[in-house]
């Protein structure tokens, strides 16, 4: 096992373990904050897989971003702190089958599938090859993406503000 | 490639060390003495009123929207500028007006949501 491995465990463990929190805590404030670790775990194994802008946008929007407006949603709900959370468990057997024969599926399409590993060098870093590709051969969309931002802003502001 | 990411990984050690030792050296060599006073929630020395679960101004979701919006800009703008010296050398100062008009079109939506209200607090 080289530092390669030990790094990836490390981010599988961080977003394995906070995912599993998420789905089992009972207050959902808690479960949000949970949510932060899965995304920063994300975040650190795209940087393994030499996707360094990705793992920025994952930083940025996600952490950043999405999960402010996730702890938002909740702050703004009335109440949500102290509901009374009434889901139970029922229908263990059946439950545990399907679970299982899902899980048993998934195994198989994991171990059977020829998986292409590709012997090319990773490329060393993306941005910049992606600075150069927004500017040259995208130019159209990347303007293009501006006036989809300035719509979704003009959206939001005029329906907020009714 | 994944030396460079080396002093991040650093500074990630440090946080989480430095997070986790002052939280067990405070509880280990601290004094504990407990009273209700003490216990109470910290208000910056005002008897804390109400509950802390209360819902928030649905103003705030707005401000929260416009800064995603403009976070999803900044990211376009991140490779850009890691790239600017070379681009700039090779086409000049088309580089610069391009992400300017990038940037102008947004700063239309910024004035929109200005002009509307969205910033306005009452």
């Amino acid at each position: 096992m080289n530092i390669y491995d030990a790094i990836f465990y490390l981010f599988a463990v961080v977003t394995g373990l906070s995912a599993f929190f998420v789905v089992t805590t009972r207050n959902i404030v808690y479960a949000a904050f949970f949510l932060l670790f899965t995304f920063f775990g994300v975040a650190g194994i795209y940087v393994l897989l030499g996707a360094d802008f990705i793992a920025i946008v994952q930083l940025i929007i996600y952490v950043g971003g999405i999960l402010i407006l996730l702890l938002f949603g909740v702050m703004l709900t009335n109440k949500i702190t102290s509901v009374q959370i009434k889901t139970g468990t029922l229908q263990i057997v059946p439950a545990a089958v399907g679970v299982g024969l899902f899980a048993g599926f998934l195994i198989a399409v994991l171990t059977y599938t020829e998986w292409k590993t590709v012997d090319t060098a990773l490329p060393l870093t993306t941005t910049e090859f992606l600075g150069v590709m927004l500017l040259q051969e995208y130019l159209v969309v990347f303007e293009l993406l501006g006036i989809l931002l300035l719509i979704a802003l003009i959206g939001a502001a005029s329906i907020a503000r009714r | 490639m994944i030396e460079q990411y080396l002093p991040v990984f650093v500074v990630l050690g440090f946080a989480a060390l430095f997070g986790i030792a002052v939280v067990i050296s405070s509880t280990l060599f601290g004094p504990q003495r407990p009273d209700p006073e003490k216990s109470s929630t910290y208000e910056s020395g005002m008897t804390p009123v109400g509950s802390t679960k209360e819902r928030v101004s649905v103003k705030y979701y707005l401000i929260a929207m416009f800064f995603i919006i403009f976070d999803i800009e900044v990211i376009f703008v991140y490779p850009w500028a890691v790239q600017f010296k070379k681009l700039f050398g090779e086409f000049g100062i088309s580089v610069f007006i391009s992400m300017f008009i990038f940037l102008v079109v947004l700063e239309l939506g910024y004035l929109y949501a200005y002009k509307k209200g969205g910033f306005r607090w009452d």
